[in-house]
């Protein structure tokens, strides 16, 4: 079963807004897979069409092997954990739990013992008969996730769900949906705007840009090889540079000529042709710093430049560092803390160097994700784009 | 703590008063003319008796408080039944929509009530608009009567009091979280389901609300069944204004009245009571801290 729940070719429109354009999809079985982007990017309304909430315009979603696209929400194998977790206000934590058992019209004794069963899961058998505005925002999470897997769902949805919780009980209640996980093993269709609650719960993670996938691919994957300049803006950090294939240098790496650089090395794992333009991604982390020249090595790429901004964290130091046109971001891992060593500072001459194979050329580049990026102002009052509100559902009509 | 009831005290204290004086007085008043006699010019005599409340066992008088009652309770469940899908899809409406629509069941306010109920003479008459359109559809015989009866007493008291079960109505259907309803259906329930138990539960207040607001003054209603009933459809108001214009008996009027003060304020008392003990605020009940 490894093609558990697919989606073919499904495309919505709001008026004139395209929500989801054209995805194709398969998760796996059991598989925590994640829809993640900027809000606005459809993946809520993809996870609306599974739930039932929404129809797609075309296309079809299949559920072990069954078409589920027509089926109304009620009559579907999946459930759902709402942003706000939607508990019945009206009823106890207990009577939410048991609420789509109710509805199914099965025995009580077998709904009672199901409730206690998922009361002990998630830890809140004192919390029975409390409602949801006597509990915390964990606790009604909690209580979400329960009435939802009491129904033995083939697929749990989740819609943001830590999207209500402060950073540290959200922190705490991703680690406790991965044991839920683990111990259920249902699969699960989680949808965020946050790159570290994908990263670190899935298992395999589509990333959504105005509504189609960017990329698809296990979180490592995704982060080391992004396909896109909005990948790799988006999750994580990165530098980008444009130039031209100018070289081959022996069978597997090219010769880049980029604006004020020294011919640049890199790994050619696309097949790209010499005069080609290339657009190259490089990580901050995978830079190395220093006041020496570092010792010759035929596939290191080293460039001089200055420092023009330093950012301590404590855990790493971040630099930006001038060369030429550009301002390489660059962030240094702090590993001995030695007191007579003096740290790179500003206003200093520094080597950058990096490995040819830390470089990753992009398939699709757009100038407009250079925006994605957190860089430091040069003057002040610079003007800053910020980040669009979270507060409106992503992916959902205007009102 | 202790601010926080002084503070109550003082900021409810002037309407409590108010209330007081100028209603729990008046009706401790009714129900003590109830136990005088009467006296022959109209006013009420020396000495205290039960022979008023005798009276009430009179034939005619058990015939209009059912008759009353039931045309409350059948105009309340009407207005209820129509109130409901109105008030759910103005609240489900777009926003700019939502102020218009409202805007419309409140404009029937701007025409005076006696006007509107001479209006519906017009519309009902022998020989009005309606009775000659049904009788060309042959839906009428030309001795079908609209009006002089409680079905039309009914149709007006609905009429009437229709935006008084709405406006409560739409008001908590505004305030409703409609991705409880999605997470019914989620859960399995169908979208009638969904609408019985989570909507109707969501919006009780607004129910229960409503239903006074339609039940009570129906209940005391007096120029409806007298302008759109026969002499064979009065309600307890008639009856009320009968004694105290024509027949001048102060106490047999009072006595009625203290009657209809009673059949409102002792289911209303259960309901307060039922409320109360349901759904108090989380600060009256026993509290533990949630980790």
């Amino acid at each position: 079963m490894d093609d558990f729940l697919v989606f073919e070719g499904l495309s919505k429109s709001f008026g004139a807004v395209q929500a989801v354009a054209q995805v194709s999809l398969t998760v796996r079985q059991g598989e925590i897979f994640s829809l993640l982007g900027p809000s606005g990017c459809g993946k809520t309304t993809l996870l609306r069409m599974v739930a039932g909430f929404e129809t797609p315009d075309t296309g079809r979603i299949l559920l072990g092997g069954e078409d589920i696209t027509d089926l109304p929400p009620n009559r579907r194998k999946v459930n759902t954990i709402f942003q706000n977790y939607a508990l019945f206000p009206h009823l106890s934590v207990r009577e939410n739990i048991a609420f789509g058992r109710r509805v199914a019209r099965q025995p009580r004794a077998e709904i009672e013992r199901d409730v206690d069963r998922m009361l002990e899961l998630i830890q809140m058998e004192a919390y029975a008969d409390r409602r949801p505005d006597e509990i915390s925002g964990g606790q009604k999470q909690r209580v979400a996730v329960a009435r939802a897997l009491i129904n033995k769902p083939r697929v749990l949805l989740l819609d943001e769900p830590l999207a209500a919780l402060d950073l540290k009980l959200r922190q705490h209640m991703l680690m406790e949906l991965d044991l839920i996980h683990d111990e259920v093993g249902i699969t699960f269709l989680y949808v965020t705007h946050d790159q570290g609650e994908a990263m670190s719960l899935s298992d395999r993670i589509a990333v959504m840009n105005h509504g189609r996938i960017e990329q698809t691919g296990a979180p490592a994957e995704i982060y080391e090889a992004p396909r896109s300049s909005f990948v790799a803006a988006f999750i994580g950090d990165t530098n980008f540079f444009d130039g031209v294939a100018s070289a081959q240098s022996g069978a597997d790496y090219l010769r880049l000529t980029i604006e004020g650089f020294p011919p640049v090395l890199c790994y050619n794992d696309k097949g790209i042709s010499v005069g080609a333009p290339v657009n190259l991604s490089v990580r901050p982390e995978k830079f190395s710093l220093s006041r020496e020249e570092p010792a010759a090595d035929p596939l290191r790429n080293v460039v001089r430049g200055q420092v023009e901004d330093v950012i301590y964290m404590g855990a790493q130091t971040k630099y930006w560092v001038r060369v030429e046109a550009y301002r390489l971001a660059v962030t240094l891992q702090h590993r001995r803390f030695a007191l007579d060593e003096k740290p790179i500072t500003w206003n200093e001459a520094v080597w950058v160097s990096w490995h040819a194979d830390d470089g990753f050329m992009l398939e699709r580049y757009s100038e407009a994700d250079e925006e994605l990026m957190n860089t430091p102002p040069e003057e002040v009052g610079e003007e800053w784009a910020p980040e669009e509100s979270e507060g409106d559902a992503a992916g959902s009509p205007a009102p | 703590m202790k601010r926080g009831r002084r503070a109550e005290f003082w900021i409810t204290g002037p309407s409590f008063g108010w209330l007081l004086l100028w209603f729990g007085l008046p009706t401790l008043a009714v129900f003590l003319v109830s136990f005088r006699p009467a006296d022959p010019f109209g006013g009420i005599g020396a000495g205290w008796t039960w022979a008023t409340w005798r009276s009430l066992s009179n034939p005619n008088y058990p015939a209009i408080i059912w008759r009353t009652v039931w045309l409350s309770v059948a105009a309340t469940a009407l207005c209820l039944l129509l109130a409901l899908p109105a008030g759910y899809y103005v609240a489900r409406a777009p926003r700019r929509w939502r102020n218009r629509l409202m805007l419309l069941i409140v404009i029937p306010f701007w025409t005076n009530f006696l006007i509107r109920i001479f209006a519906w003479k017009v519309l009902l008459h022998p020989e009005g608009l309606l009775k000659q359109a049904g009788m060309a559809l042959g839906l009428f015989t030309p001795e079908t009567q609209l009006m002089y009866h409680a079905g039309a007493i009914l149709l007006v008291l609905v009429y009437t009091y229709l935006p008084f079960a709405l406006l409560p109505i739409y008001a908590a259907a505004e305030r409703f979280d409609y991705a409880l309803l999605e997470a019914a259906c989620d859960l399995g329930s169908s979208r009638l389901g969904a609408f019985y138990r989570v909507f109707l539960p969501g919006i009780r207040r607004g129910l229960t609300t409503a239903a006074l607001m339609v039940f009570i003054p129906a209940l005391g209603s007096y120029v409806i069944p007298d302008l759109m009933g026969g002499a064979s459809s009065e309600m307890i108001g008639n009856k009320i204004a009968q004694r105290t214009f024509v027949d001048r008996n102060l106490p047999h009027a009072s006595a009625l009245s203290a009657l209809l003060s009673l059949t409102v304020l002792i289911p209303m008392i259960l309901i307060l009571y039922h409320r109360v003990r349901g759904s108090a605020p989380p600060a009256l009940r026993p509290t533990e801290t949630a980790p």
